[in-house]
């Protein structure tokens, strides 16, 4: 068990999941008092020792299925995957077995007949992946081939009518239909699961382990990020911003001492017969900064800067003023569309069809938007506020304005600029960072999730910030 | 409790209904001896895991409630210095030394939660809840008792357990826990349950629910976890639905009924008009 363990530890950390070494300690001490045959006391312990955190569970369970996928000595599906790899590498099985096969699978998920869609997994598997040993393929190839052949679409829309009663009121459908999506998705992973147990049996634990890594979600690149992803960072965004205002309270609170508490000291100076002796002090209440976003909203960043005002308009509570700008290539207010609690999709779509932040033809003009900006704004800045300017600072070749940007410099009490490109980039093509760079106070790259968090967290916090220096 | 089935089921006889991976991490606590860190959404049962678990081993909770600003004096121990001046004044004409080691004595300490389960002869069940709420620098007042079941105290020297307590600490993850914290716990996530245990968690705590009305309450409110609520409604929240639809009379939860009660599992205002427009126009 030993050697399977460190095995899996190691992948473990492979993946991304922090394990030290007397939680691995701990996992060989739990793993003596569990009954080593059963998976889910095997999840249960390996689990409750290795992971602390949430957000690695996900890798956890992955890594887990890879290092203990279920594997069976099917003779069968070893003799199938063989004569599954002919000339044309796709799997065998005519059109007359995928309908019977269908036909098993409907009625299994009528019925949620779980040990019955774990069968047809596997049978599908076996007959329409054709996985060939031993080829560089990843999983989610197989996994497409064998949904394809099952045509799941089709599938779903049989499924609805045959367990939707027609006289079924609408709130009765939209239940059932997600419960056939829930166990369309169980199914689905049946199929992955299988798949993976394939590839485990044929390269080893390690190297499929290697091949499932994915990049924890607080580090996915958001720019390049898929549609699946972005939900999951939806997912992970709300309860993060709570977090976060959470600690920024805490610490604001907790950043200075006050001043002296002289009824207070003089009330607990009774018990020491009059001295004072333990002095206490009021608590400190710092100002708080005022914030003005200016977010590009044209299509390549148009995600970022989504995030971007969906994380500080949680934290509005903890700021005393927050006020939106949205440009492409003119600029205008968007703040009562993102109020606190609003819903963000729905707050872009109402933002690029009702906000005017087009002027001409739609492509990003930063110049022009600061200028803008500059002639209608320029009474939202005070020394008090801070500016977050967010871009890739791709003009179209169309004039920087630099002087626009200096001006709203000028009248605030900090510039930053996020980008979410990479650095190697700036300044490449029509990129203009060099050139906005010189007037804004700090230029920080922020690509994904935890950069973005601690960029947040340090702006709200007073005390962090750079000293203005003179323009 | 000498499998996780038996936990199941012994947690189960005090209204707790555990799935497997609850029963398999209690279980692991009680023989490695290790705290279990219990963390979740608010109100899927992580506080009344401690409880069920007290009742279940017919051991004391003993609760210490964390909030900001919690320190030593709340937690540990505090010296009477009350009782101390009095004893001092009682005393005067003694010599010092006499009367230091009179007043550092067990009898001026005032025992606080930490150290009362420490010193309790029979064993306890220590809930430690909401520890996220304290501060970081505080966690480390925990640090000791987690791992050795002890308290240093200087005047007195160190007090051990005389048994060993069981230690669940409870967490809404609003902020990230040390890793010394961590490392000496089991960690334990409890999610919002599957719709059928929903449906059997309602039917046991609320024991006049009909068979259909909980399974379409725990189907709808799985419904609307899926929407897009800033707090979406929990296991509690789901137990107040079904006690208030009982008392309303209803029998069928249709698009009207739970329109109407949504307040009941929907704490604020956008989300309900977001579920109330999702659930009426499908």
């Amino acid at each position: 068990m030993l050697p399977v363990l460190t095995g899996f530890i190691a992948a473990l950390r492979d993946a991304g999941v922090p394990v030290s070494m007397v939680e691995a300690i701990d996992a060989a001490n739990a793993v003596r008092h569990i009954d080593i045959g059963s998976r889910s006391a095997l999840r249960a312990a390996l689990g409750a020792t290795l992971v602390k955190n949430v957000r690695h569970l996900a890798a956890f369970e992955l890594v887990f299925e890879t290092f203990f996928a279920i594997q069976r000595p099917d003779e069968e599906s070893s003799t199938e995957i063989s004569s599954g790899t002919t000339a044309t590498g796709e799997g065998t099985g005519g059109a007359a077995e995928v309908d019977d096969l269908l036909a098993v699978l409907t009625s299994a998920l009528a019925t949620g007949d779980e040990a019955m869609i774990a069968a047809v997994a596997r049978i599908a598997v076996t007959r329409f992946s054709g996985i060939v040993p031993g080829r560089p393929v990843g999983g989610t190839y197989y996994l497409y081939r064998v949904l394809r052949r099952l045509d799941i679409d089709s599938l779903r829309d049989g499924l609805i009518v045959e367990t939707v009663d027609a006289d079924a009121t609408p709130l009765q459908r939209r239940l059932a239909i997600e419960e056939i999506d829930l166990r369309l998705a169980a199914f689905r992973e049946q199929v992955r699961a299988e798949i993976r147990g394939r590839l485990v049996a044929d390269r080893g634990p390690e190297a499929v382990a290697r091949t499932l890594r994915r990049p924890l979600i607080e580090d996915v690149d958001l720019a390049t990020a898929t549609r699946q992803e972005l939900a999951e960072i939806e997912r992970v965004l709300h309860p993060l911003t709570r977090k976060l205002a959470v600690r920024l309270a805490q610490r604001r609170r907790q950043g200075r001492v006050g001043r002296l508490d002289v009824r207070a000291t003089m009330r607990r100076s009774l018990s020491s017969g009059g001295s004072p002796v333990d002095p206490r002090f009021r608590h400190p209440r710092p100002g708080r900064p005022d914030l003005v976003l200016l977010c590009d909203i044209s299509g390549s960043v148009a995600t970022f800067a989504r995030f971007t005002m969906q994380v500080v308009v949680s934290i509005a509570s903890q700021l005393s003023r927050v006020r939106s700008f949205a440009f492409i290539d003119t600029v205008d207010e968007v703040t009562s569309f993102v109020a606190p609690g609003t819903d963000f999709s729905e707050a872009m779509r109402r933002i690029g069809t009702e906000a005017e932040v087009v002027w001409l033809d739609g492509h990003s003009d930063y110049g022009n938007s600061f200028g803008v900006f500059v002639e209608r704004h320029l009474e939202a800045l005070t020394q008090k506020s801070t500016v977050i300017v967010t871009g890739d600072a791709r003009t179209n070749y169309h004039d920087p304005n630099l002087g626009a940007l200096r001006e709203i410099a000028a009248a605030s009490g900090a510039l930053f600029w996020l980008n979410p490109e990479h650095h190697r980039y700036w300044d490449t093509g029509d990129s203009v960072m060099g050139t906005y760079a010189e007037v804004c106070d700090e230029v920080y790259e922020v690509r994904n999730l935890r950069q973005l968090e601690a960029f947040v967290e340090k702006v709200a916090l007073p005390t962090t910030r750079p000293i203005r220096r003179v323009v | 409790m000498n499998d996780p089935v038996q936990v199941a089921s012994a947690l189960a006889a005090h209204g707790y209904l555990a799935d497997d991976r609850i029963a398999q991490v209690v279980y692991l606590a009680t023989r490695l001896d290790k705290p279990i860190l219990v963390e979740g959404p608010a109100g899927v049962g992580k506080t009344e895991l401690a409880k069920a678990l007290a009742a279940a081993s017919s051991r004391r909770l003993i609760r210490l409630q964390c909030y900001e600003g919690l320190d030593e004096a709340k937690a540990l121990y505090e010296w009477n210095y009350r009782k101390q001046l009095l004893r001092l004044q009682a005393d005067r004409g003694h010599e010092w030394d006499e009367v230091e080691g009179d007043i550092f004595t067990e009898d001026f300490l005032l025992a606080r939660p930490l150290l009362e389960a420490i010193r309790s002869p029979d064993p306890v069940v220590l809930l430690v809840d909401e520890v996220d709420r304290v501060e970081v620098e505080t966690e480390a007042l925990l640090l000791e008792i987690l791992a050795d079941f002890q308290v240093s105290i200087p005047e007195l020297g160190t007090i051990r357990s005389t048994s060993t307590p069981m230690v669940v600490l409870t967490s809404n993850n609003t902020r990230e826990l040390s890793e010394a914290l961590k490392r000496r716990c089991l960690f334990l996530h409890i999610g919002y349950p599957t719709v059928e245990r929903e449906q059997e968690i309602l039917q046991s705590r609320v024991p006049d629910l009909e068979d259909d009305l909980a399974a379409q309450i725990a189907t709808l409110v799985r419904s609307v976890r899926g929407f897009n609520v800033r707090k979406p409604p929990s296991v509690s929240e789901s137990i107040d639905w079904a006690r208030t639809l009982l008392a309303l009379g209803v029998a069928d939860l249709d698009a009207e009924a739970a329109v109407d009660t949504l307040h009941v599992i929907l704490k604020h205002q956008p989300d309900i008009e977001i579920a109330a427009g999702q659930l009426s126009e499908s």
